[in-house]
């Protein structure tokens, strides 16, 4: 999605641009910003400040702008206290935070995660999603996360089922997460309310198809 | 006797410098032979420095560790502990460094000395073990495979020494959900086949709930709950103390008793909770007598 790698055949374009055409791909990576998995293989400075910074600095952009983008990902992402930090003091959840911080500092327009939280513990992970909800609401940003953790992805306007290099279902959660679900054929598991949800509807309870978020489990079995 | 012991056992890092940061404080923990214990707590709770005194890696700067009864500051115990105790750690696949799948696994048995045929049987025995017995596995690379395979190739790798006890440090962080499932299965099989002892390090509560025999809540370097999962789990109050999120199954619980459920226990599994949810509706619509049926 950002031209790290190409097409053998077919094409990509973003905002139709081609990525296969190289005198594109920097304004692409401006557009289209990446969050790796491992939150140790993507910062670069010595302080959070100056990792921030790297970006819009490669991009060429004046020093007051190049302080300012700083300071609006620093807000945004709520590590305004850290800025002297060096990143290789954060805990796993903040350097997530802050590889978010390096891409909205180029004034990204679509963010792609992959499996940002899965090497995080459970605080960390919370303040990933977060994060990414607050940015879906607050930025008019494009979100493509990558997971295996179906809790996850509940929150998406729409999901894409991938196996094999092949789209299987593309929908809404609740198309995906429906009983006519395959997601246990390509090894992944339905979000914990819908499974819950699934087995009582076998016990012939009356509850919607499917139940996605615990809040909307309780309010449902409450009213039984 | 348990198999393991911690007796008020205090370990600092950095020690005497500046740097001093104190990891476990006097903290007291039995593990049963043939147990599957799953080790719970924030980062930082002591996890992976109790993990460590298991093989001797550390030892305590205070109160001591016993294994099979014999005590790991000992020099002559520490000695053979690495063969007793088989330790995984967090992202085992980063310390491959072999061609084949076979050198990988063997690498431990040929250091203990062993004839070659006895290597060969281990390897095989390893593989079988963790499910990767398929032909042409032994030949390939393990930088090839999967992150789920490369995970139990790692696995195996420890099982050739035939360890007692496996201790497992966030196992299966980063894995997807179908090689998590049989890296688990795998797991059982070893304590119900082969009883061995399992001690896991994980911050994945649902996992914990499904697969430990008894749970060991790490708060600031003690042991501030321990049991049955059945019964750790179900102090809500606790477990949340220790800044962890309940298991699913239990939390969906806590959360229809806040609205008068009144539900006892504490499920582990999705469907021990269906069952409950099922069994306390039921009760109440009969017990109503508004003549629903379900």
């Amino acid at each position: 999605m950002n031209g790290l790698l190409l097409p053998t055949s077919g094409t990509v374009t973003v905002d139709g641009m081609d990525t296969r055409d190289p005198s594109l791909l920097t304004e692409i990576r401006r557009r289209v910003g990446f969050v790796f998995q491992n939150p140790d293989n993507q910062l670069v400075g010595t302080t959070v400040e100056e990792d921030i910074a790297f970006g819009p600095e490669n991009l060429g952009m004046s020093p007051d702008s190049i302080r300012e983008s700083v300071r609006f990902a620093m807000r945004v992402t709520g590590l305004e206290g850290l800025a002297g930090r060096p990143p290789h003091t954060l805990s796993g959840g903040q350097k997530q935070l802050l590889a978010i911080a390096g891409a909205l500092a180029m004034k990204t327009e679509c963010l792609v995660l992959d499996e940002p939280t899965s090497m995080l513990g459970p605080a960390g992970r919370r303040s990933v999603l977060n994060l990414l909800r607050k940015l879906r609401e607050n930025l008019n940003l494009t979100l493509v996360l990558v997971t295996h953790f179906m809790e996850e992805a509940v929150f998406a306007d729409r999901i894409l089922l991938v196996d094999g290099g092949r789209i299987v279902m593309d929908g809404a959660p609740a198309e995906v997460f429906g009983s006519g679900s395959r997601i246990s054929s390509v090894g992944l598991e339905l979000p914990g309310p819908a499974e819950l949800a699934g087995r009582l509807r076998a016990y012939g309870l009356d509850l919607p198809d499917p139940v996605l978020t615990l809040d909307d489990l309780v309010t449902c079995l409450c009213r039984l | 006797m348990p198999v393991i012991i911690f007796d008020q056992v205090w370990h600092a890092y950095s020690g005497g410098t500046p740097f001093e940061t104190v990891s476990l404080c006097g903290l007291n923990l039995e593990v049963i032979e043939g147990d599957l214990v799953g080790l719970v707590g924030l980062p930082g709770s002591g996890k992976s420095t109790v993990l460590k005194h298991l093989n001797g890696l550390l030892q305590p700067d205070r109160g001591r560790v016993l294994v099979d009864g014999a005590d790991t500051r000992d020099k002559k115990v520490r000695k053979n502990l690495w063969m007793k105790v088989g330790l995984v750690f967090q992202y085992p696949e980063k310390q491959f460094f072999e061609e084949t799948v076979y050198r990988e696994v063997s690498f431990g048995p040929r250091n203990l000395g062993l004839a070659e045929p006895e290597i060969d049987r281990r390897v095989t025995e390893a593989l079988a073990m963790v499910g990767l017995d398929r032909p042409g596995m032994q030949q390939l690379s393990p930088f090839r495979l999967s992150g789920g395979e490369q995970r139990r190739v790692a696995l195996a790798s420890v099982l050739a020494l035939k360890p007692r006890i496996l201790a497992l440090d966030e196992p299966t962080a980063g894995i997807d959900p179908a090689s998590r499932k049989k890296f688990f299965q795998g797991l059982k099989k070893l304590r119900d086949d082969h009883g061995i002892t399992v001690v896991m390090a994980s911050h994945n509560m649902d996992d914990v709930a499904a697969l430990a025999d008894r749970v060991v809540v790490l708060n600031k370097g003690q042991a501030v709950l321990a049991g049955p999962a059945g019964k750790v789990f179900a102090d809500f109050a606790a477990i949340r103390g220790a800044g962890l999120e309940l298991p699913f199954p239990c939390e969906v619980i806590d959360r229809l008793n806040e609205s008068g459920f009144g539900i006892e226990g504490a499920p582990l599994t999705t469907e021990a909770a269906a069952e409950e949810i099922y069994d306390r509706l039921r009760d109440k619509n009969y017990g109503s007598g508004d003549g629903r049926t379900f």
